[in-house]
C-alpha cells in the first residue's frame, strides 16, 4: 500500500447524504478481475447521461455538465467533501479504487459507513470525520466563488487553507501509523503466526465440528 | 461468576486470537464464503506474494452475482457477456488451483452464496463467517458472527485466517408481540430501517430479540439479519433456540452423531445472558406493523402500505429535505401520493433477502389461481439456489408462477443488482423482494420499491401496490 503523505488540493463538494457505493462505482464495472481501471467510471450514473459499459472511454459518453465533478472549476480536485453516511451499501472495495484512481486522496464527511471506511485504510485513501458545523462551513467555502484549496497533514492531524483557516481532526493513532508508513496488513498479521497457530489448535479441539478441523496444515 | 455477556460478546471472545502489535484485535475466522466478483483480486494478491491459503477447508465458493438465469444447462457458455464470463471462469480456475471446494455453475447446489451456506449446513451457530459481500450478515440468523468485508480483507483472511478489526458495540432490537397475518420478516426489517435510518446502527452489531423474532422461522430470521447492513450494522444476530437447531440438523455439512451432541451442548449457550448490557436498544411492537413499501432511493425511505409520500417542504432538516426531493424526482413520484397509487412495470422475486423456499411459498399462496396484470411487462421469480428451485418445482410452486404468467428462472443474484442480463429499463418501476433501492441498482435509470414476497406477488397481480392482507 502506498504511504500517505501531506496532500494539498482543491476541494470538490458533493452535497448529498447517504451516497452509496453503487453510485460511486456501478455494478457493470465490477466484472473486472483487476484492481485498476475504475477511475473513468467513478460516479458513472451522475457524471454521464447515458448508460456506460466496460470498455467505453469517457469521450464516447454523454457528459452530464451539471454534475459537480464535471464543472471546470473542480477539475483536478484531490479532496472530496461529502455528507453523512458516505459509502453506505455494498462492500465493493472497487469504490475506494475508483475514487483514488480518479484522483482523490482524501474524503471529508460528517460520518462514513463502516465497510467503506475500513476499505479506505487498506488502500491509502484518507477518510476524515469532521463536525457537521465545520462541514457546513467547508461546503460554503468550496462552493463560493473562490473555491477552496486545503492542505491535509495527517501526521499533525491538521487541515489548513491558504487564508489561514486551521482545523484539527481526531484520528485513531494505530490507523494513522499504518497509513503514514504504508504498512502491509497481511505481513503484520503473519508476524503473529505462532499465536494464530496456538489459538487454532485449542479452537479446533474445542469445536471439532468446524470445517477447518478436518485439515492438517503443513 | 462471570458477568452477564451478550451473544455477540460470546462469539467474539471465543474467536479472539489476541491483539496484534499495532493494537488491532485478530478475530479467527471459521468460514470464508467466496464468489466471483470480490475474490479475483484477492487470489491475485496471494499469487503475487506467493502466499498459500492459511486453511483451505475453511473456504467455500459458488458463482452467483454474474450467472445468467436462463440457459443454465450451457454452463460457462451460457454467459454471453465476455467480461462476466472471464470472471466466473476465473473463480473456477482459482478454486481449482487453491483446492477450494466450489459449487460450480452446473452443480445443483449452486446458488446465492448466502442461501447456499445455510442450506448446506456450512453455516453453523457460533461460527465467525466472512464474505466479500455486505449481505454476509444473513448468516447471523444462526447466532454466527457474519460480516461483509472488502477485497483486501478477503485476501487477509485467505492468508492468515484472521480478520484484524475493532470490536463493535452491542445493539438490541427488541420486537414485542407477533406479526399479523400477511406481515412478514421483510416488513419488520424495512420498518426497523425506517426507524433507525441507514446509518443508525453504524459501529454496532445488532441482536434481534423478543417474541416476534422467536416466532420467526430461520428463513424469516435470515431476512432480518440480511438487511442489518441497510441499517449500517456490519452484523446482525439471533440467539440459538430449537428453531435454529432444527434447521441445521441433518444438513450435509452439519456434524453427525456424538459430534452433533457436543456441538448442540455448546450451541445452546449461544444466547445473551439475562441482564447482559447493550450499548443501545430499540423497542418495536410487531402487532401494529403493516406491510411495508419503500418509495425512495435509500432503504430508509419507506412506509406502511396505507401511507402517502412525504413532502420535502415539511422537513425541517435541509439535508433530509434535499434527500426527499432528490428521491421523489428520481422515482418520478410526488408528495402526498398514496403508496397504493404506485404502478409497476416489472416485479422481481428473488435475492439473498427473499429467495428461499418459504419466500416462494408466501408468493405462490397469493398468486395461486390469479394472473399477472397486463400492464406489468415481466415478473421474474429467481430461486436462491438450485436446490430451492428443485424443491419449489416438486411442491408445485413453479407451476403456479408459470400459470400466472411469471417467468421461472435458474438460481443467482439476478436483478437484485443486475450484473447479469436481468435488468430494468430506464424509468421502470419494480416491486422487488431484494435489499437495495439505490439509483440504477436494478438497471440504468430503474426505480426500485422494496417489499416482501407476498407484497411483490400481489403487486404483480394488481399492477400497483395493494395491501396483501386484504387478499388472505
Amino acid at each position: 500500500m502506498k504511504a500517505f503523505s501531506t496532500v494539498t488540493g482543491l476541494v470538490a463538494p458533493l452535497d448529498r447524504a447517504n451516497v452509496d457505493t453503487d453510485q460511486i462505482i456501478p455494478k457493470q464495472y465490477l466484472k473486472s478481475i483487476h484492481r485498476t481501471g475504475f477511475g473513468d467510471n467513478l460516479f458513472d450514473g451522475w457524471r454521464f447521461l447515458d448508460e456506460g459499459a466496460p470498455g467505453m472511454t469517457p469521450n464516447e459518453r454523454r457528459i452530464n455538465h451539471d454534475f459537480v465533478l464535471n464543472l471546470p472549476r473542480y477539475q483536478g480536485a484531490r479532496v472530496l467533501l461529502a455528507r453523512d453516511n458516505f459509502g453506505c451499501g455494498s462492500s465493493r472495495e472497487h469504490a475506494v479504487w475508483a475514487l483514488m484512481e480518479f484522483g482523490f486522496d482524501v474524503v471529508i464527511a460528517p460520518s462514513f459507513a463502516d465497510i467503506f471506511y475500513n476499505n479506505c485504510f487498506k488502500n491509502g485513501l484518507l477518510p476524515i470525520v469532521l463536525e457537521k458545523e465545520i462541514i457546513d462551513d467547508l461546503f460554503r467555502r468550496a462552493t463560493s466563488e473562490d473555491g477552496l484549496e486545503l492542505t491535509v497533514d495527517l501526521v499533525a492531524q491538521r487541515i489548513t487553507a491558504p487564508e489561514g483557516m486551521l482545523i484539527g481532526f481526531e484520528f485513531d493513532p494505530v490507523r494513522k501509523e499504518k497509513l503514514v508508513k504504508g504498512l502491509d496488513d497481511i505481513g503484520m498479521t503473519l508476524a503473529e503466526r505462532a499465536r494464530i497457530e496456538a489459538f487454532e489448535a485449542k479452537h479446533y479441539a474445542r469445536m471439532p465440528w468446524l470445517p477447518g478441523a478436518r485439515e492438517k496444515r503443513s | 461468576m462471570a458477568s452477564a455477556t451478550t451473544l455477540y460478546d460470546k462469539v467474539w471472545d471465543s474467536h479472539h486470537v489476541g491483539t496484534r502489535g499495532d493494537g488491532e484485535s485478530l478475530l479467527y475466522i471459521d468460514l470464508q464464503l467466496l464468489h466471483e466478483v470480490t475474490s479475483p483480486q484477492a487470489f491475485g494478491g496471494l499469487k503475487l506474494a506467493h502466499r498459500p491459503l492459511w486453511r483451505v477447508t475453511a473456504n467455500l465458493a459458488t458463482p452467483d452475482h454474474n450467472v445468467p438465469t436462463t440457459n443454465r444447462e450451457m454452463g460457462f457458455d451460457g454467459i454471453t457477456d465476455p467480461i462476466a464470463h472471464e470472471q466466473v471462469v476465473t473463480l473456477d480456475a482459482n478454486c481449482r488451483e487453491f483446492g477450494v471446494e466450489q459449487f460450480e455453475i452446473l452443480d445443483p447446489r449452486q446458488g446465492i452464496v448466502h442461501v447456499v451456506g445455510p442450506e448446506q449446513g456450512a453455516t453453523m451457530p457460533g461460527m465467525t463467517i466472512v464474505c466479500g459481500d455486505s449481505h454476509t450478515s444473513t448468516h447471523g440468523a444462526f447466532a454466527a458472527l457474519a460480516q461483509g468485508i472488502g477485497t483486501s480483507e478477503v485476501e487477509h483472511v485467505m492468508a492468515t485466517q484472521c480478520l484484524a478489526q475493532k470490536k463493535a458495540g452491542n445493539f438490541a432490537i427488541e420486537v414485542n408481540g407477533r406479526l399479523a397475518d400477511g406481515v412478514h420478516a421483510k416488513d419488520l426489517i424495512l420498518a426497523i430501517i425506517a426507524r433507525l435510518g441507514t446509518a443508525g446502527a453504524t459501529g454496532h452489531t445488532l441482536e434481534y430479540r423478543g417474541e416476534a423474532v422467536r416466532a420467526l422461522s430461520m428463513e424469516g430470521r435470515m431476512t432480518l439479519c440480511n438487511m442489518a447492513i441497510e441499517a449500517g450494522a456490519r452484523a446482525g444476530m439471533v440467539a440459538v433456540d430449537d428453531t435454529t437447531l432444527g434447521y441445521v440438523h441433518g444438513r450435509p455439512f452439519a456434524p453427525k452423531g456424538s459430534l452433533w451432541d457436543d456441538a448442540e451442548r455448546y450451541w445452546r449457550t449461544l444466547v445473551s445472558d439475562p441482564g447482559a448490557a447493550f450499548d443501545r436498544t430499540l423497542t418495536m411492537e410487531a402487532s401494529t406493523l403493516e406491510p411495508f413499501v419503500t418509495w425512495g432511493t435509500s432503504p430508509e425511505l419507506g412506509m406502511g402500505i396505507s401511507g402517502a409520500l412525504p413532502d420535502p417542504a415539511a422537513e425541517a432538516d435541509p439535508v433530509k429535505a434535499e434527500s426527499i426531493r432528490l428521491a421523489l424526482a428520481y422515482m418520478n413520484l410526488r408528495p402526498h401520493q398514496p403508496i397504493t397509487d404506485i404502478h409497476l412495470d416489472r416485479v422481481f422475486i428473488g435475492s439473498c433477502t427473499n429467495a428461499r423456499i418459504e419466500d416462494l411459498r408466501a408468493a405462490a399462496k397469493v398468486v395461486k389461481g390469479r394472473r399477472k396484470a397486463n400492464s406489468v411487462k415481466q415478473v421474474m421469480v429467481v430461486p436462491g439456489s438450485g436446490l430451492v428451485k428443485a424443491q419449489a418445482e416438486r411442491e408445485g410452486l413453479a407451476q403456479i408462477f408459470v400459470d400466472a404468467g411469471f417467468e421461472w428462472r435458474a438460481a443467482g443474484c439476478s436483478m437484485c443488482l443486475a450484473m447479469n442480463p436481468d435488468k430494468l429499463g430506464p424509468g421502470e418501476h419494480c416491486a422487488s423482494t431484494s435489499n437495495r433501492n439505490f439509483e440504477s441498482r436494478q438497471g440504468f435509470g430503474g426505480r426500485t420499491h422494496l417489499v416482501s414476497p407476498a407484497m411483490a406477488a400481489a403487486a404483480a397481480i394488481a399492477g400497483h401496490f395493494v395491501d396483501v392482507r386484504e387478499w388472505l
